[in-house]
């Protein structure tokens, strides 16, 4: 059974938490996280789970208790932002090398310096390297049902890798919307019990965990992650496949918006993406070929998919809602170029920053970049990084 | 009260192999307070950074025969708070028949330092849980460094004793007095010597409802540079000089478990150790004499919260 429900984004995680019901969940609260670490403790102070909830003192001793009750042999949760995900930075490392299915939603948020609560992408992208897998989530539905499936692909046995969720700060966490949410019953049945081969409370197996690992394994044990993130792919398709069966919306590693017959692209993850879509459709009105690319899944990146979506586009901007200080583009953008080189086209690619600090994406925004690719492809010269609602 | 002939025949949850210094006394005090728990209970050890977890658990070897989870340096106390909670989530759905303990391990670079604040939110959330210090005054896995355990006068490698300054400047940090501040059923400083004393802690700790804390001085061949063999008498000399008062605090009560018959002074602890070996020297007299009075302050103030009478031991 499905409902049609008016929920924020927080409330909409909150919610899928409150079905999974998992073992132990371990949080702290930061702004615009904190709704979920509230609500969440609320079900629990009313008995509508049986979660062990663990209020404790930092994100980093989140992670670590997270990670502690993972290793003992329970589903285990935990949920952050920005500071908060800096700071279990070292913790999200080690609960993916000790291959701990970890689910934890991370409502984006600019990192400080200078502190600032509203969204971008800038928490997320410093962990890219840690070994999680990233889901993102455009709006409060994506969020809700990514939740649910995170679970699934976290536990299965060819991967065991944590899962972090993203959804965008204020616009999507603080934002109502409609959604439809499934029943309890239907969730708790796709979701399954959480079985553990190796766990510490295991009493006729016990285990260390956490051991050194030094330069005669280390390296295959690395290595091992690696395979674990490219079996997650098609772990995530099928997935995704078998969750339209129960919602009827199909998940894969990245949505294709117009990109059949598109000469133009914009790529851009999260909430950016609808209004994007949203200046597409504007667009495709007027019979201009426009599309946009919206990749689910960041971590494993969808290389192969993204090669195939984009392969007969001609111009493409790439949008970014995080810094990397390179001087040569954002973190998206560097590995959206990198995939298409293989295809040794005339595809050219050009970058955007956009939306630091949680400054808005507007329409008029993404028209001019569809007017710059347009340009682009006319044999004007265009920036390969450029800035989007920046006062310069 | 097992005799330690019965102790020698519990069977070992860590065992032999694993390579700690001869002379160190993280394996006996490790062996002591894990002797502790009931042969029929199942344990799950959790460890900080540092010596003891380098030392036994090098992939793909474990010294453990009971479950073990190290994870980072300074959240010793949150990962084993996350482990005793899945022990309570499963245990209530069901899904777990058997009875286990959680100890964790940390040094004092991991407990009176970089993980003072993991350990203080996991006692203060009520884990029923035993947190054991195995504080050897420095830290040692990087090659003794000094710690906000490292007495006052000791030859670090970052507090080293040079021309001008004599060693480590500071008076050491009063962490079973932090700890028994945060009002837990029980806190308890032991000292290897003294093992019946560190048996019969290391079984309240383990046996009482709620979250426990043990700080066990634990000597350190090389960073004390003290001849190896002589390990149990430095240790010894460390409760006879109060330096290291053996002491409890059950329910908020204060009670003093050893009093020694009479004054030794403290050069008698700090003479066997290299670490103390400049204090010696013409010109650096005021160090000790700090030492000294520093002890016996503390002493003094530690009879006081025990209800006994504020006196030194007869000279």
């Amino acid at each position: 059974m499905k409902t049609r429900v008016a929920l924020t984004g927080n409330e909409a995680v909150a919610h899928a938490m409150k079905q999974v019901n998992p073992d132990v969940v371990a949080a702290y609260p930061i702004t615009p996280q904190t709704e979920i670490v509230q609500i969440f403790s609320s079900f629990v102070s009313n008995g509508q789970v049986d979660t062990e909830f663990v209020a404790v003192e930092s994100e980093h001793s989140a992670m670590s208790a997270a990670i502690g009750a993972a290793a003992a042999g329970a589903r285990a949760m935990t949920a952050t932002s920005s500071q908060g995900l800096a700071l279990m930075f070292e913790m999200v490392y080690i609960a993916s090398s000790m291959r701990l299915p970890i689910v934890f939603p991370v409502v984006n948020r600019a990192l400080s310096g200078p502190i600032n609560i509203h969204c971008d992408h800038s928490d997320a992208m410093g962990l890219r390297d840690s070994g999680v897998i990233q889901l993102f989530s455009e709006n409060a539905q994506e969020a809700y049902d990514n939740i649910i499936q995170a679970f699934r692909i976290a536990e299965h046995p060819d991967v065991r890798l944590p899962v972090m969720v993203n959804l965008d700060g204020f616009i999507t966490s603080h934002a109502m919307d409609v959604l439809e949410v499934l029943d309890d019953e239907t969730v708790k049945n796709f979701v399954g019990e959480y079985k553990p081969e190796d766990f510490l409370l295991n009493a006729k197996n016990p285990i260390s965990m956490g051991n050194l690992d030094l330069y005669d394994f280390y390296f295959e044990h690395r290595r091992q992650q690696t395979a674990a993130m490219e079996a997650a792919k098609d772990v995530i398709k099928e997935v995704g496949k078998e969750f339209a069966k129960i919602s009827g919306r199909e998940y894969g590693l990245l949505e294709k918006y117009h990109l059949d017959d598109a000469q133009l692209a914009v790529v851009v993850l999260n909430s950016a993406a609808g209004t994007a879509k949203g200046t597409c459709d504007e667009l495709r009105k007027k019979g201009l070929k426009v599309g946009v690319l919206k990749p689910r899944v960041y971590r494993p990146f969808p290389h192969e998919e993204i090669k195939e979506a984009l392969k007969n586009v001609k111009v493409i901007a790439v949008l970014d809602r995080a810094e990397t200080f390179s001087t040569n583009g954002g973190p998206m953008f560097q590995e959206i170029r990198n995939t298409l080189y293989d295809l040794k086209g005339d595809i050219k690619v050009v970058n955007y920053i956009y939306g630091l600090g949680g400054r808005d994406l507007l329409v008029e925004h993404v028209e001019k970049v569809y007017n710059d690719l347009f340009d682009l492809k006319d044999g004007k010269s265009l920036n390969t990084v450029n800035y989007l609602g920046l006062r310069e | 009260m097992a005799t330690l002939k019965e102790l020698s025949k519990v069977p070992e949850r860590l065992v032999g192999g694993h390579r700690l210094c001869a002379g160190c006394g993280h394996g006996v005090a490790t062996r002591m307070v894990l002797n502790a728990v009931e042969e029929n209970e199942h344990v799950v050890v959790g460890c900080a950074t540092g010596c003891l977890e380098v030392a036994t658990t090098i992939y793909p070897f474990t010294a453990w025969n009971c479950s073990f989870i190290h994870s980072a340096f300074e959240n010793a106390g949150a990962t084993i708070s996350g482990v005793e909670a899945a022990y309570r989530a499963l245990k209530k759905k069901g899904k777990l028949t058997e009875n286990f303990k959680f100890i964790a391990f940390g040094g004092d670079g991991g407990t009176y330092d970089i993980g003072l604040q993991s350990l203080s939110g996991a006692m203060e959330r009520g884990h029923n849980i035993v947190y054991v210090c195995l504080d050897n005054e420095a830290y040692m896995n990087t090659g003794i460094q000094r710690s906000s355990a490292t007495p006052i006068g000791a030859d670090t490698t970052t507090s080293p004793a040079g021309k001008v300054i004599p060693g480590k400047q500071q008076p050491r940090k009063d962490l079973t007095a932090i700890m028994a501040a945060h009002n837990i059923p029980y806190v308890g400083q032991a000292a290897l010597s003294n093992w019946q004393d560190l048996y019969k802690k290391a079984k309240k700790a383990v046996e009482v409802e709620g979250p426990a804390f043990l700080n066990i001085l634990s000597p350190c061949p090389r960073g004390w540079r003290y001849n190896t063999p002589e390990i149990m008498e430095i240790s010894k000399l460390a409760v006879e000089t109060r330096f290291w008062p053996l002491y409890e605090v059950e329910d908020g009560k204060w009670k003093l478990n050893y009093k020694p018959k009479k004054y030794v002074p403290i050069e008698e602890f700090l003479k066997p150790q290299g670490r103390f070996k400049h204090l010696f020297k013409p010109g650096n007299e005021h160090v000790i004499k700090a030492i000294q009075e520093d002890v016996d302050r503390r002493w003094l103030a530690l009879l006081e919260r025990c209800g006994e009478t504020p006196e030194l031991p007869p000279r």
